[in-house]
């Protein structure tokens, strides 16, 4: 997945990419050429004693670092330009891909797990790109133009090279393999030290009243030895990696100068060979110690890459009409017929056989257990989902062959959490009309009973929330929730359980004032308390996908067992509600 | 796709990866400590228990870097050997030193004269090879014995920053059950968790980084500076000139860079920030028609985090060619002046090689330096966060619970405790400007079932965590049978106390310890009859692993009624004298919702129990109800006593059954 991340979406770019490689390729030569003069000044200038020879060269020398340095520079401008454009290419894919995403793949690939592919993990193979970017190009060049170029000083030395190079090999690869999974094992561990940490802030009324704090301590005391011992183990691999490294170096260097004072006293080489030699083997082996740093960060970016291209190659089950209906006649017509869903690989469907049908002025009421399918109706109806069987009608048009921007505009919807955005809220009421005034905010915080708790907060309308609307108390961030579908005014609304947050009183005149509202709108309602849904035209009991009770508030109390057992559940018996 | 089990890991993942901003050194940037100096000083002092072996480490450190340093000057004069040796071979043998020097005078090569007079040759012999293998077996022994006591240091190093590291959690972990609830009250819950996890990660990886590093950068610097000087005084000051400059070039570039990932990281933060709004939101974007603007605001904050990590990543990749060209130009410099030093005789070969070594050996920890004091920068503001934290006011008579504390505490509950509670003119309040309750007074007989009813914000709660004393009154007394809690020890106390609360908390484990966790001594059969008895065995039968079935940290596996009922059984085991519920608002289906009235009520039997009631319909049995209005207790009485009182408890009840009596 990796590679092919890569090539995609890096290969706008291959103008600056080409011109990573020719920078690169000049900063290293340069850089190479620097012993060889070097040598020269030695073999040429010094042993001849001639020392317009040495400053000559030296001249030179200057030049060749400028231009190595020059080119070092640019790399690193075209560099950081392709690898984060990349990264923006590839963020901007993923985002795009999962805005286009029906209900159904975001909730089987789990919110929070999208947005840490869409960050981190992009983030992650971003890094990596930096790293080819840079690095990568460079590291063969220094490597193999290291060799070469060592062989041409003197051949018969190279042979250290080749003993040389894999045994730094070996020996990194072996601490790394070592060290590696420790550091793996590591970050486990501190997650678990984290967790308890943070499982005994949040549940520290729990922790106290059940008198666990030796217990706690102990599990606390447990986990954190764990991490000590593993942090331990893996920073001994860590502490051994430098002087491993070093010390392979050191032997090397003093391997060169004892075999090549041999070819030196043989008359096969000369002593400023020899430095040159010594200066080109610490080149070979400092990128080989690079690049094997550079391949350890590849297995981690491989998982984000896969991460990232299940993403990418996953279809929204949910697809526009190629030739959507712009416009309808009719507003606020609603008709279910013989919705089923079921999902792909799954035994039993989520909705069997639903029809219902609802006109402007109408309510219709979906109440049931969790896992009834409630929420999954009323998610077809916006097109966050499409039915499998049976059709959902707006306006008379299949929701399929609508227009998604023309049947979003007819639909306020109040999702069972309600979420608020970060921003005012003001501009939290207008996220579904922007051009409303602030007094039609103020009419729909009336209506939503909002205006009240709106009005003392400090700076009212332009109050700052914070982003999912955690600043404002559950019951508050309900009805604002309220509130917003209202300001939009639309045909057909749809309160996923959106009054069970509410205590009950609230609830009750929410729904008196909702009334004059939507007596030209229709209004399907999930709802879980009978209050909330007892005035509705119709009410559908919902269970295991399936419909089994429908009629209004006084005719289900009449003949329908399961709609009597949630009355009873909440001290609503048909005596009573007959009397 | 088994995502659901890891949701919340990921998301704090993101909180810690892409939060804090963890510059290129790994620490996180653009953070400064308030008081440096005093913070520093009480982070080295946790190094104290450890004294022997920070003494140690930096006695090898020494050992290590002198070694290390003197290794290519030992090379240098090998090389010199090799050198001579060539020289001297291409001179006439037999002849001696004096006459190949005056051989050249006489060719008029003063130069070369004065290079030869230099060189320690005998002419006509090659290279002295038991000198040459001398000095190599000199040079590779101490840079192998150079590298074994720096892996010594880095031994020891790690040792002592993990243990004090391990200390610190336990002393933050220890300090978290020593803290007044009000503390967490007050503290955004983030805040206190990142200083908790975030800070202390941020001090261990800072502390094992900087210790080794600059430490061995320092002596380093004094090391390879000292050979330079005892080599060539007059190429030492050479390479001296060029720290200043590198220091200031790379001090400068580092700020600039530091800026800019510090533009990064906000730029991160706020696109990330997006992201997550969409994508939690998802449905409201789409239905709500904002897809377009939406992905018009992501559009410009990924153009605005491009340009911000570009110039972030551009910058500091600056770092490395410049500090390579002023140790080029320093190698040019050192080359030229020392080759001529060579030729007129007045400095070897050798020495030449070894100085161009030390002048590589010397930029590297000039820029660690400079690097470091970020970094130290970013661990001491850590630390001092943590330090807050340890310093914060304790609990009253505050005592570390013992297990044997605990043992003692829970055999007091299966003695008699009958279960009376009265409050006696208490009066308290989070804020001492908002009083919140007010001279209340109440009397709860053993086995009644007391019932606090009132609006949000009306002290229900603030009422029962008094019980608990979770907090300290202002005034009066609270007296279970008739002795007052604060003469009992919190573990005594709330050892007869069973709670259930809203927010229902279950720690990452199987059901099974979650059950247990009121009575860790708990045999199986007591859970199991714990969870018959609360309805939990019923559900717990149709999972997978039954009892052994992990609840994971959003407990996205159980529902929300589930969960509840957990803690129901939770409590019931724990088997106290005296009961706490709260009744969960959140909306569980009407099934669960009578499971877990039943349930409740199970645990209520022959229990004093106050019960925070929001749906009337559950308390008609109630003993007692409290009206509760702002702190007050504005009515009391039985169902019946109240509704006939035709007062706000009877307006409460209207309101809620307005609608079922249509």
């Amino acid at each position: 997945m990796l590679p092919r991340l890569l090539r995609t979406y890096l290969s706008p770019y291959k103008g600056w990419l080409s011109a990573i490689v020719l920078l690169q390729f000049t900063a290293t030569a340069a850089m190479l050429y620097l012993p060889s003069l070097n040598a020269d000044i030695i073999d040429k200038g010094v042993a001849q004693g001639d020392t317009g020879y040495v400053v000559r060269i030296g001249a030179v020398m200057l030049g060749v670092s400028l231009v190595q340095a020059a080119c070092s520079m640019s790399s690193a401008w075209f560099g950081g330009q392709a690898a984060m454009a990349f990264g923006r290419d590839l963020r901007k894919a993923v985002f795009a891909r999962v805005g286009g995403f029906s209900a159904r793949e975001v909730s089987t690939f789990g919110a929070p797990s999208l947005i840490t592919r869409a960050t981190n993990d992009v983030q992650q193979v971003q890094m990596l790109a930096m790293m080819v970017c840079l690095m990568g190009v460079m590291i063969p060049i220094m490597m193999v133009g290291g060799i070469i170029m060592a062989m041409r000083e003197d051949l018969g030395l190279s042979w250290l090279v080749f003993a040389v190079v894999p045994v730094l090999f070996i020996c990194i690869g072996f601490v790394v393999s070592r060290m590696v999974p420790a550091f793996q094992t590591v970050q486990a561990r501190i997650d678990d030290v984290n967790r308890i940490l943070r499982e005994q802030i949040t549940g520290i009324r729990v922790v106290r009243a059940f008198v666990r704090e030796p217990q706690e301590t102990a599990r606390f005391a447990r986990a954190n030895d764990d991490l000590t011992e593993v942090s331990i183990r893996a920073g001994r691999w860590m502490a051994l990696m430098f002087p491993l490294v070093m010390g392979v170096t050191n032997v090397a260097m003093v391997g060169v100068i004892w075999f090549g004072g041999h070819r030196v006293d043989n008359g096969q080489m000369e002593v400023g060979a020899l430095t040159a030699f010594l200066s080109y083997l610490m080149q070979i082996l400092m990128s080989v110690m690079m690049g094997t740093f550079m391949l350890m960060m590849i297995p981690r970016a491989s998982v984000s890459a896969i991460r990232i291209a299940e993403v990418l190659d996953t279809d929204s089950s949910v697809v526009p009409a190629a030739d959507p209906i712009t416009s309808v006649d009719v507003a606020g017509h609603l008709d279910v017929e013989g919705v089923g869903l079921t999902y792909p690989g799954a035994e039993a469907p989520v909705l069997r056989e639903v029809s219902f049908s609802a006109r402007p002025g109408q309510t219709i009421a979906l109440i049931g257990s969790t896992g009834a399918g409630k929420t999954t109706l009323v998610n077809l109806i916006p097109r966050l989902l499409d039915a499998t069987e049976g059709v959902v009608r707006v306006d008379g048009v299949d929701v399929r062959d609508l227009d998604p921007e023309l049947l979003w505009s007819k639909i306020g919807l109040v999702p069972q959490r309600a979420f608020l955005f970060s921003g005012t809220v003001a501009t939290n009421l207008r996220y579904g009309r922007e051009d409303a005034t602030d007094d039609e905010l103020w009419e729909a915080l009336e209506i939503a009973q909002a205006a009240d708790f709106v009005r003392e907060m400090p700076d009212r309308l332009d109050t700052a929330v914070a982003q999912g609307g955690t600043t404002v108390s559950g019951g508050q961030r309900q009805r604002l929730a309220i509130a917003r579908a209202l300001v939009r005014r639309p045909e057909i609304y749809l309160f996923d359980d959106a009054f069970s947050a509410l205590d009950v009183a609230t609830d009750a005149r929410l729904r008196a004032a909702l009334e004059p509202v939507t007596r030209d709108a229709t209004v399907v309602i999930v709802g879980q308390r009978i209050a909330t849904i007892r005035d509705a035209d119709l009410i559908l009991v919902l269970e295991d996908g399936e419909v089994v009770g429908r009629g209004t508030h006084d005719e289900l109390m009449r003949d329908d067992p399961t709609y009597q057992e949630i009355a009873a559940s909440q001290g609503i018996t048909s005596e009573e509600a007959v009397a | 796709m088994s995502e659901s089990g890891g949701k919340m890991k990921e998301t704090e993942r993101i909180v810690q990866q892409g939060g804090p901003g963890r510059g290129p050194m790994g620490g996180m940037v653009g953070q400064k400590a308030d008081n440096f100096r005093a913070s520093a000083r009480r982070l080295l002092s946790l190094l104290r228990p450890a004294r022997g072996r920070a003494v140690a480490v930096v006695l090898l450190g020494i050992a290590s870097v002198a070694s290390v340093a003197v290794g290519p000057w030992l090379l240098g004069k090998a090389t010199d050997a090799v050198f001579n040796g060539f020289i001297a071979r291409q001179l006439p043998a037999g002849s001696s030193k004096t006459d190949a020097v005056a051989g050249a005078e006489a060719r008029g090569d003063s130069q070369y004269a004065d290079f030869l007079r230099g060189l320690d040759i005998i002419p006509g012999q090659g290279v002295d090879f038991g000198k040459v293998g001398q000095l190599l077996l000199l040079t590779l022994l101490i840079y192998v014995g150079g590298q074994v006591l720096g892996w010594l240091q880095g031994y020891f190093i790690n040792d002592v920053v993990q243990e004090t590291v391990r200390q610190m959690r336990s002393d933050v972990e220890d300090k978290v059950h020593r803290l007044p609830l009000s503390y967490f009250d007050k503290q955004p819950r983030g805040e206190l968790l990142s200083r908790v996890t975030n800070d202390i990660d941020n001090v261990a990886q800072n502390l094992q980084q900087t210790m080794s590093q600059l430490l061995t950068s320092l002596l380093m610097v004094v090391g390879v500076l000292g050979m330079m000087f005892w080599i060539s005084p007059l190429l030492a000051l050479i390479a001296l000139v060029s720290v200043p400059i590198a220091m200031f070039a790379s001090g400068r570039i580092m700020k600039r860079s530091q800026s800019q990932f510090i533009n990064q990281w906000r730029q991160t933060g706020k696109l990330n920030g997006q992201v997550e709004e969409a994508i939690s939101g998802h449905a409201l974007v789409s239905v709500f028609g904002r897809r377009e603007s939406v992905e018009a605001g992501f559009d410009e904050a990924n153009e605005a985090l491009f340009q911000s990590s570009f110039r972030a990543q551009f910058i500091s990749g600056l770092v490395m060619p410049v500090m390579m060209l002023v140790g080029n130009i320093n190698y040019v410099v050192i080359a030229v002046v020392g080759g001529l030093r060579v030729t007129s005789g007045s400095m070897s070969i050798g020495d030449v090689q070894a100085f161009i070594q030390y002048s590589r050996m010397f930029s590297q920890p000039i820029t660690q330096i400079a690097s470091m004091a970020n970094l130290l920068q970013s661990g001491v503001a850590s630390a001092e966060r943590v330090f807050e934290l340890l310093d914060a006011e304790e609990e009253i008579d505050a005592s570390v619970v013992t297990t044997v504390d605990a043992a003692r505490a829970s055999d007091a509950v299966r003695e008699d405790t009958r279960g009376e509670v009265a409050f006696e003119d208490v009066s308290f309040s989070y804020d001492p400007d908002e009083p919140l309750i007010e001279d209340l007074s109440l009397v709860a007989h053993p086995g009644q079932m007391v019932a606090i009813v009132g609006p949000t914000g009306a002290g229900k709660t603030t009422l029962v965590n008094l019980i608990m004393r979770f907090y300290e009154l202002n005034a009066g007394r609270i007296t279970l049978d008739g002795t007052d809690i604060t003469d009992l020890s919190r573990a005594e106390l709330r050892s007869r106390i069973g709670m259930v609360l809203q927010d229902t908390w279950l720690f990452e484990g199987t059901i099974r310890d979650n059950i247990a966790y009121g009575r860790p001594d708990a045999t199986e059969d007591d859970i199991r009859a714990a969870a018959m008895a609360t309805y939990v065995d019923r559900f717990v039968h149709s999972l997978p692993d039954g009892y052994d079935t992990r609840v994971d940290d959003e407990g996205s596996n159980l529902s929300a009624g589930e969960r509840q009922l957990i803690t129901i059984a939770r409590a019931f085991l724990a088997q106290p004298a005296l009961l706490i519920l709260d009744e969960a608002t959140s909306s569980v289906d009407t099934r669960t919702e009578q499971l877990l009235q039943h349930a409740m009520a199970a645990l209520r039997t022959d229990r004093t129990s106050f019960v925070i009631a929001h749906r009337l319909s559950t308390i008609r049995d109630a003993d007692l109800i409290l009206v509760m209005e702002n702190g007050r207790i504005v009515e009391q009485g039985s169902h019946a006593e109240l509704l006939e009182a035709d007062g706000p408890f009877a307006r409460l009840h209207a309101a809620q059954f307005a609608a079922a009596a249509v």
